[in-house]
Parts: structure tokens; sequence; C-alpha cells
């Protein structure tokens, strides 16, 4: 047998930058009452959600992608041609294939870097950052640009108050690059393909090609519905807090770190009384910073956390070097959590 | 040892004052979770999983939205409890 040689990459990997972008409209909660039935305090005390962005036709998932990395590439002081990989984690990018990584990976102007999309929901960010990591230490890239994006209006059904609130679009994104020191813990991800009818897409595409249309959901004009993400709200209100809360737990735990070491806490944003209860649950002290930018981005699935994360260094709420608990939830259902040091 | 009706009542009192902020004395047999006591959906998922750690009961999702009154979820615990 013959051996084989392998490349050999940094002892640790770290997140070196980071950057956002929201779309330019923002939707208050009076434009979601033009479809539904209930009300601003409804939707506030369910939510927490006052306002969101909702992409218009030239902010696709790849430009919203490019605008969110380029601050990311700036912030990390690298330049596109030192990026070797792309890992893109959304679920709503329409063109099945190619993947849009392949796309934003040229646009940037990187050198050919592997590019490759990822779907693991609302988890995906941290999905995406457990494989770049891996790239990062194995050699197989030196620097690796990884991004949430979502336009979910597209995946929105206006007509169900139970959801037609919910939904933000946007993108975020961070490059993940070697380190001398560790500074992203050990990932606690799972899935839980048992629940996968908690979270899901109303209706699969392809019952779009069949030509009988007449078992598909109409909507109020009797036109063939988009299909759109429902969900069962308690039920993951119940896994996202209690269960969820162990698994931020065992994050901590692997990473060697107690709640009293804890800088930041940015869950993904899925609705701010989930946030709440977790904090609640895992006991988290005063002194944590907390993400809630749900209240003006709404759920923007795997862009929340690192759109989340912008935010709080912009605002000066969190600094670079503090210690972060990021984790991400949802459709699958799939679940990540791990310790970082912001950039 | 079960907990008898009298002691689900006033833990679930306990449990309601605690999440909803609602008097102890205004949880009774008849009282509706979201029409009487502002509890809703959500914290009635917070106030299912303290009942079923307080009284060793399991209370699957299905069965939630089964739990209108204080009534139903005390007759609940009292026929499901450990």
């Amino acid at each position: 047998m013959s051996k084989i040689k392998t490349r050999k990459g940094a002892p640790y990997a770290r997140i070196l930058g980071v950057g956002g972008y929201r779309p330019t409209r923002v939707v208050p909660n009076e434009v979601i009452l033009e479809t539904i039935d209930s009300s601003d305090e409804w939707i506030r005390s369910r939510s927490g959600i006052e306002t969101r962005h909702w992409a218009n036709d030239e902010e696709t998932v790849a430009a919203m992608s490019i605008e969110a990395s380029g601050k990311a590439i700036a912030d990390a002081g690298i330049r596109a041609e030192q990026i070797g990989a792309v890992v893109v984690s959304t679920v709503s990018h329409f063109s099945q294939t190619p993947a849009v990584a392949t796309e934003i990976a040229d646009k940037l102007g990187t050198n050919q870097a592997a590019a490759f999309d990822i779907s693991a929901g609302c988890a995906g960010f941290g999905y995406a950052l457990t494989l770049a990591k891996g790239m990062v230490v194995d050699g197989s890239a030196e620097y690796v640009l990884v991004i949430g994006v979502e336009r979910l209006s597209d995946l929105t059904d206006l007509e169900d108050r139970t959801t037609a609130f919910l939904f933000g679009d946007g993108a975020g994104a961070v490059i993940v690059g070697p380190s001398e020191e560790p500074h992203i813990g050990p990932t606690v991800w799972g899935s839980e393909g048992d629940k996968s009818d908690t979270i899901k897409q109303t209706v699969p595409w392809n019952e779009f090609r069949l030509g009988d249309v007449s078992q598909l959901p109409l909507d109020g004009k009797g036109n063939v519905k988009f299909p759109a993400i429902t969900q069962e709200g308690q039920a993951v209100f119940r896994w996202a807090v209690f269960e969820m809360a162990k698994v931020a737990q065992q994050a901590l735990d692997a990473a060697g770190i107690t709640p009293d070491d804890l800088d930041v806490f940015i869950p993904h944003q899925a609705n701010v009384r989930i946030i709440d209860s977790m904090v609640k649950t895992l006991k988290l002290p005063e002194h944590v910073t907390v993400a809630r930018d749900i209240r003006t981005t709404g759920n923007t699935s795997a862009a929340s956390i690192p759109l989340a994360m912008e935010r709080l260094l912009a605002t000066g709420e969190a600094k670079s070097g503090d210690t972060a608990l990021v984790i991400g939830f949802g459709a699958g259902l799939v679940y990540a959590a791990t310790v970082v040091t912001l950039p | 040892m079960a907990a008898t009706q009298e002691e689900i009542v006033a833990g679930l009192a306990d449990i309601v004052n605690e999440i909803a902020g609602i008097p102890v004395e205004d949880v009774q047999l008849d009282k509706s979770f979201t029409d009487d006591l502002d509890v809703d959906s959500l914290s009635m998922v917070e106030v299912v999983v303290a009942a079923e750690e307080r009284f060793d009961v399991k209370i699957p999702d299905d069965d939630v939205k089964n739990l209108k009154t204080v009534g139903d979820a005390t007759d609940y615990i009292l026929k499901h409890q450990g």
C-alpha cells in the first residue's frame, strides 16, 4: 500500500472578520397586518419583532452575500484572492444548481476558491463555521468565507397569521482563518429527523411539475400558493427553549467556559420569547450581553447569527476579543452550538 | 406520593404566578389560561414544562392544546402523574 502524503494547516482557527447586509426596505408590522387578522401588540408580544427587512429584485441572494462578504473581508484585513473556500448556508436560493457560492466566489475575485452551498436551516451558520474550522486546520484553505443568507420573504405565506410576521431577509458573513491559539470551541451539533414535520416547506417543488394542481393550497384569489415555511409553534418553542438550552450548556462545557466567563450570547434570532426563555433556563449572569437583533431584523434563518454578531460589534454592545456562545437551531430539526472569540 | 387535586392547583398557581405574574389566588379550576390568566400559547409551553417537572408527568405537545382551563390541566396531571 502506498503512503499518502497529507497537508498540515494552522494549529487552530478563529473568526477574523464579520460583515452584514440588510435590505434597504424596512417593513413595519402595519404592512404585515394588511394580509392577516392580528395586531402590532400581538406580533410584538409573541415574537418581539417590530420591523424586518425585505429584499427588492436587485437584492438577490448572491448580491446580498457579496455585500456582506466585502465587509467581512475588509474587517478581516485580507484580500479576496487569499480565500480558499466559500461556504454558503441558505434555503432560499431558488436555482437548484449550480450552487450560489460559485457566483459569489467569482464576483468577489477569489482565485477559483472551492465553493458550495449547504442546507442546514437556522443552524446553517454553525454547520458552515464547523466546516470552515476543519478546512483551516487541515490545510484545505488558509481563509474560508462563511455566509448565511436568506430571502425568506419569498418563502413566507402572508396569509398565515402564525408566520407572516416572522421572517426577514439579509446576509451575514465571516472570514475564518489561521490562529496560534484556539478561538473556536468544539461544536455540539446534531439532527432530529423524527421531528422533520415541526418546521417544513408547505409543498415540495416537484408537486408543481405534475400538472395536477388540484391538491395544492390556494390563496384568497384562487391562485396556487408558492411554497412557504410552516411550523408548529408550541412544539418548536418547547424544543428550542428546553432542549437547546441543554445543547448550549454542552457547548460551554466542551469549551471549558463557565457562564461567568461568557461575555456575549448570540442565539439564532428565532423569536425574542425563545431567546428570553433560553437566557432564563441557562441562568446566564446579568453581565452577559444577549443579542436581540430579531426586533428590527426578523428571523433570517442562517443569516441571523452573523447579522446579530455584526450589529453587536457595530453598536459597541460587544467588543473584539469577547467570548461568545453561539447556537443555531431549526428545520430538520438540526442544531449547532459553539463558543467563539469575537473578531 | 401522588399529588391531590388541591396540591396540583396550588402548584399550578405557583407556576402561573412565576411565569405570567398572575396572583396565585386568581388561579382557580374554572379559569382559562389564555382568556382569564394572560397565559399565551408560548407561556403555556413554559407552564407545561414546569408542571411536568413538578408533578413527574409527561404532557406531549399534542395534548397541550386540550388544556384550556386550570381544571383541564389538573385533571390531566391527576390522571397521568407518576
